[in-house]
């Protein structure tokens, strides 16, 4: 059979319209990263105010809330696809399915990582996260959210067809998601008493091309699963 | 070869292989765990540091060792059930994976009686003890997600994708010790150098090991030819068997 269209072109056509149809839901985009700041916001009224305690576990709170931020957005991922039938769709398409499942992970990111990434320095200051510090926030995020997407969607393709999976996704993907917050928080803390933390970033690097290069085909075969 | 492997995807013929297979398991699981137990608990010496209880070691080991061990068990069963669709492979998997929560919670529950006396603590968040910890989490979340889909073709479908995704967790565990600087001893049982421990305390610890293996293989074999019976309850082998059970 004819592909009819380019690779490049598939992937443009999709995550276009996945961008088009979340800008018109925008609640989509701003609900979890209300709930991202909330929960940070929650941290320093439960442990109480003082800027060195606040300082010392800032890290792990803005990426522990980074990780639910971003498994909340993750549920919506595929389900609306698979409620109307587009989903079916996709995979009956002759495009490859890793670069349409890579489209909508990457519009996913877009739409959830990069405003949590661009958020998190406000929600640093807040935290008193130690200035040094900042660039190594960053860095983290930027490399930790997209694995954080693309180790999710292996869950939501796994469980978009079940009807009560929201309890089961965290289950499922949080384990994975451990190594990215023991990374990214020792990055943090290196960074915070100026040692370098170059060799937790390449790791992290690591598993951003580990998992890009891996997950797709999971997140696909995960998805045939699925819609059978 | 592999016609005569392919013949035992047949229901009734591997849960027949199960049910000749299972007396040889039970017997030298029963017989390598007890006498290595014996060998380890009673005879073996003292630890010159850890006095007596070091011993746990015996229980521990081949708890943790087996628990990855099971988990690549499961791994590669549901990686056969995926890519050439034979069903027993999944019923396999399936039957594994509570087996392999238990084992996994019994090395970390012996690890944790083991730190409190050696190192002052139940527990430190440390790369080997938290990895083991994922291992458990990987455990049951195969467990939730073969238990959540009512069609059970789906679910061994779902439920090995997932272990297969895990199976990256293995390494990291095997090597944490050597990767981090960690409060876990490294290894002491090497397999292609000497290994750094006396063959008194060696031996029975290799038996106990093996031992494991063949209780883990036992249980295996009983859930598995529960599962069969479960998923082929409406064949006619499975009647049959049952009204020949009745009937006795």
């Amino acid at each position: 059979m004819k592909r009819g269209i380019s690779y490049t072109k598939a992937f443009t056509t999709l995550l276009q319209r996945d961008l088009r149809i979340a800008i018109r839901h925008r609640g989509d985009i701003f609900n979890p990263l209300l709930f991202f700041i909330l929960v940070v916001t929650l941290f320093p009224l439960g442990i109480g105010p003082e800027p060195q305690v606040l300082t010392r576990v800032a890290p792990g709170i803005i990426w522990v809330a980074a990780l639910l931020a971003s498994m909340l957005s993750l549920e919506r991922l595929f389900k609306a696809d698979y409620n109307d039938g587009s989903l079916e769709q996709m995979l009956l398409s002759p495009q490859p399915l890793v670069i349409l499942v890579l489209a909508k992970v990457f519009a996913h990111w877009i739409l959830t990582g990069v405003p949590l990434i661009l958020v998190a320095p406000l929600l640093a200051v807040l935290l008193h996260l130690d200035s040094n510090s900042y660039v190594a926030l960053m860095a983290t995020l930027a490399l930790g959210t997209p694995v954080l997407s693309l180790l999710g969607a292996i869950g939501v393709a796994l469980t978009v067809g079940l009807r009560k999976g929201g309890v089961l996704l965290s289950l499922l993907i949080l384990p994975l998601y451990i190594p990215v917050l023991i990374f990214a928080t020792s990055a943090i803390d290196s960074a915070s008493i100026n040692l370098p933390y170059s060799g937790q970033l390449a790791i992290i690097g690591a598993m951003l091309i580990g998992s890009l290069i891996m997950a797709p085909f999971a997140i696909g075969a995960s998805l045939r699963v699925s819609t059978n | 070869m592999w016609k005569w492997l392919n013949s035992y995807a047949d229901p009734e013929r591997s849960y027949k292989l199960a049910g000749t297979l299972l007396p040889w398991f039970v017997c030298l699981a029963i017989a390598l765990i007890g006498v290595g137990t014996t060998w380890g608990l009673l005879f073996a010496p003292m630890d010159y540091q850890q006095g007596d209880s070091f011993r746990i070691i015996y229980i521990h080991v081949p708890a943790a060792s087996m628990s990855m061990a099971a988990y690549m068990g499961m791994a590669t069963a549901s990686f056969i059930g995926i890519v050439w669709q034979i069903k027993a492979a999944d019923w396999a998997a399936a039957s594994i994976a509570p087996i392999g929560a238990v084992i996994t919670f019994i090395a970390l529950f012996t690890g944790a009686a083991w730190g409190k006396p050696m190192w002052g603590t139940w527990w430190v968040w440390d790369a080997r003890l938290t990895s083991e910890l994922v291992l458990l989490f990987l455990y049951l979340g195969v467990i939730a997600l073969y238990a959540s889909f009512e069609d059970k073709v789906l679910a061994a479908r779902a439920a090995g994708i997932l272990a297969i995704v895990g199976v990256v967790n293995i390494p990291i565990i095997k090597y944490s010790v050597d990767w981090w600087s960690s409060l876990h001893q490294p290894a002491t049982i090497k397999i292609t150098e000497k290994s750094t421990m006396t063959g008194d305390m060696l031996y029975p610890l290799i038996i106990n090991i093996f031992g494991f293996g063949m209780m883990i293989g036992a249980i295996t074999l009983v859930r598995f030819r529960a599962e069969v019976l479960a998923r082929n309850g409406m064949r006619p082998w499975v009647r049959a068997l049952a009204t020949q059970e009745v009937s006795k």
